[in-house]
């Protein structure tokens, strides 16, 4: 009770140093800004996720490996909404819980998504994917009245310039190529200034160069956003990852940098199906 | 000049917007100036014709709206035509007054009929004129809003939103034909007298009304040209083509589809009001799906999506079932089937994307 005086006559600025947390704030003192504990789905009795239990740190990118079947996607489904879990938790920091949250809400609260079809509006052009993507008040009446600000044109060609379409802003998406839907999808993702990124197989489709400067990108992005990679190229995995959680069969099989994860015999019998 | 740039894109439908503003002046214009028998005065018939297309285009406008831009396939769109148009005739019966064959002052000839002692707490301010018109958007809006808050958030999409819309539409016409409902059973409302006090049936007030569709229609236009050309259209837009995607970008899509929906459902009340007192009647058929197949076939010939098509298309189809119903009563519904199926085999654009594409190649 005193501790909760104390916080509440808090001088505000501090009280991220508080000892109460508010309630639907984030909150990343633990160090962890995605909690997920035993959660489970099933589809038809296929055990998509079986007690999966996963943390990331804020500001860490994590890459995450698995055959196919491993729950990779389900998991993203999980914490962005699209699939309730039938049991366990998943909290965005400590005090927000995602599964009471619908997909907008998730996302208005910082978790954005790259999906693993590059699904950008083929019907509008290039700068109007980003311009929707852009983070700003997401109501239908605010929408109506929008204008874009100085500020936001300059972010939004800022943008244009890190994903290499600044020649392909009036373009209609539909006639770009794979690569630069690729490309356009990660920079919508920069729009919205996620706290956390879930990027699913951000390099399908690219050429070498444009992997390699994926890469690069995601390096760095690390350290001001949280980001989950999901990728089945192993040697780009080895290029961006401190740390590989290996999914098999709905749960976490291992964790630990490319090295360790690689030489583990659990890991080599799963991949090899020994 | 940014008013030349909205347009300058597009020749066709600048070509479509000069037509109906010349048309909506013109034609009255000609008949105030004009005698009788002179060659330039058009005919009582051919202006509540035309009037009638004009109404019939609000009506396909607010179709392309929700169809073209949003993806929502709905095939009840009657539906709030009918409503605005009931809403129209109420004030119309209302006026009538002691005039009815009953002589009643205060109870239209069907209640008289009926053996109502009283009005309906539901026909009450209908006399008023404002109240009516206010009904005019109202009754259409909450239907709408009732309709869409239960579609939307259950997130029914697809074919399965447009059955249900068509049994929304069939099951409205089912009641209105009950007597006991209060809106005249089959009959429906008719034998309208006076609007706000001029006789409906003259020359002068014939023209107002003409006039007032063509430029009901052409700010309609506007509006939605404008509409569609916001953020809220390109969200819009975005969601037509991969809703689910769009709330993983924060946006609260069951909203955007809900008002646009709202939006499109008062336009097309305001297109059933303005056509209730040119044609002089409004009865339950109005609420028939096949009155809301049509509105799609309309939108589907002159070309989704493209606004100035919804015009074209109801003007043309209706054109068409003028001439048509006169020569081949029998065939027209095959035609009209033929031809929806024509259009979509082989002009998926529609008229506009046909012409559209001419233009594109002779300047090429």
């Amino acid at each position: 009770m005193n501790q909760f005086k104390e916080n509440l006559f808090d001088d505000p600025d501090k009280s991220n140093t508080g000892v109460m947390a508010v309630k639907g704030s984030l909150d990343t003192r633990h160090g962890p800004i995605l909690y997920m504990e035993d959660v489970s789905v099933s589809f038809d009795g296929f055990k998509a996720l079986n007690k999966l239990s996963l943390y990331i740190d804020d500001g860490e990118l994590r890459c995450l490996i698995g055959p196919n079947g491993a729950g990779k996607t389900t998991l993203m489904d999980v914490i962005t909404g699209k699939t309730r879990p039938d049991t366990g938790s998943v909290f965005f920091g400590q005090t927000i819980n995602l599964l009471e949250m619908d997909e907008p809400a998730i996302a208005q609260a910082g978790i954005c998504r790259k999906f693993q079809k590059p699904s950008v509006f083929d019907a509008l052009t290039v700068f109007e994917n980003l311009e929707l993507a852009l983070k700003a008040d997401k109501g239908a009446w605010h929408t109506l009245f929008f204008r874009l600000t100085g500020e936001q044109r300059d972010r939004i060609d800022e943008v244009l310039a890190t994903i290499g379409l600044t020649e392909a802003t009036q373009y209609r998406a539909g006639i770009l190529s794979h690569g630069q839907k690729q490309w356009l999808e990660i920079g919508m993702l920069l729009m919205q200034e996620p706290k956390v990124m879930l990027v699913d197989e951000p390099i399908a489709g690219m050429t070498h160069q444009e992997i390699e400067r994926t890469a690069e990108l995601l390096l760095s992005l690390q350290g001001k956003h949280s980001i989950v990679v999901v990728e089945h190229d192993m040697e780009f995995v080895r290029s961006i990852a401190r740390k590989v959680t290996v999914l098999h069969e709905g749960s976490v099989l291992t964790e630990g940098t490319m090295d360790e994860v690689q030489n583990d015999p659990r890991v080599i019998q799963v991949y090899l199906g020994g | 000049m940014k008013l030349l740039a909205f347009f300058g894109n597009d020749k066709t439908c600048t070509a479509v917007l000069l037509l109906i503003t010349a048309v909506t002046f013109i034609i009255p214009f000609c008949n105030l100036i004009s005698p009788p028998d002179s060659a330039l005065h058009f005919s009582a018939y051919t202006v509540s014709l035309l009037g009638k297309y004009m109404a019939f285009a609000l009506l396909g406008l607010s179709l392309d709206l929700v169809w073209g831009y949003a993806g929502i396939l709905v095939l009840g769109q009657g539906a709030f035509f009918a409503l605005g148009g009931y809403a129209m005739g109420m004030y119309l019966m209302r006026q009538i007054g002691t005039r009815g064959v009953y002589g009643n002052a205060e109870l239209p000839d069907f209640m008289v009929f009926l053996n109502w002692k009283e009005l309906p707490w539901y026909w009450l301010g209908f006399d008023n004129f404002g109240f009516a018109m206010l009904m005019v958007l109202l009754a259409p809006a909450i239907l709408a809003f009732v309709f869409g808050w239960l579609a939307f958030r259950s997130r029914v999409t697809g074919v399965y939103l447009s059955i249900i819309t068509q049994a929304l539409t069939y099951a409205l016409l089912l009641a209105f034909f009950r007597n006991e409902m209060g809106f005249g059973g089959n009959n429906g409302l008719t034998d309208f007298k006076d609007i706000l006090g001029f006789n409906i049936q003259s020359e002068a007030v014939r023209g107002v009304l003409f006039m007032m569709t063509g430029i009901c229609l052409i700010s309609a236009f506007l509006v939605c040209r404008w509409l569609v050309n916001t953020k809220l259209g390109r969200v819009v837009t975005a969601i037509r083509d991969q809703e689910s995607r769009v709330r993983f970008l924060g946006y609260r899509v069951e909203m955007f589809k809900l008002w646009l929906f709202v939006f499109a459902a008062m336009l097309a009340g305001i297109a059933g009001a303005l056509y209730v007192p040119q044609v002089g009647i409004i009865n339950p058929s109005e609420f028939s799906p096949l009155n809301s197949l049509e509105i799609v076939i309309w939108v589907a010939m002159g070309g989704r999506g493209t606004l100035y098509g919804a015009i074209v298309g109801a003007v043309l189809v209706n054109y068409s079932k003028t001439v048509l119903t006169g020569l081949l009563p029998e065939a027209w519904l095959y035609i009209l089937g033929g031809l929806f199926i024509v259009v979509t085999l082989l002009l998926p654009d529609g008229i506009v994307g046909l012409l559209q594409r001419k233009i594109r190649e002779q300047s090429a």
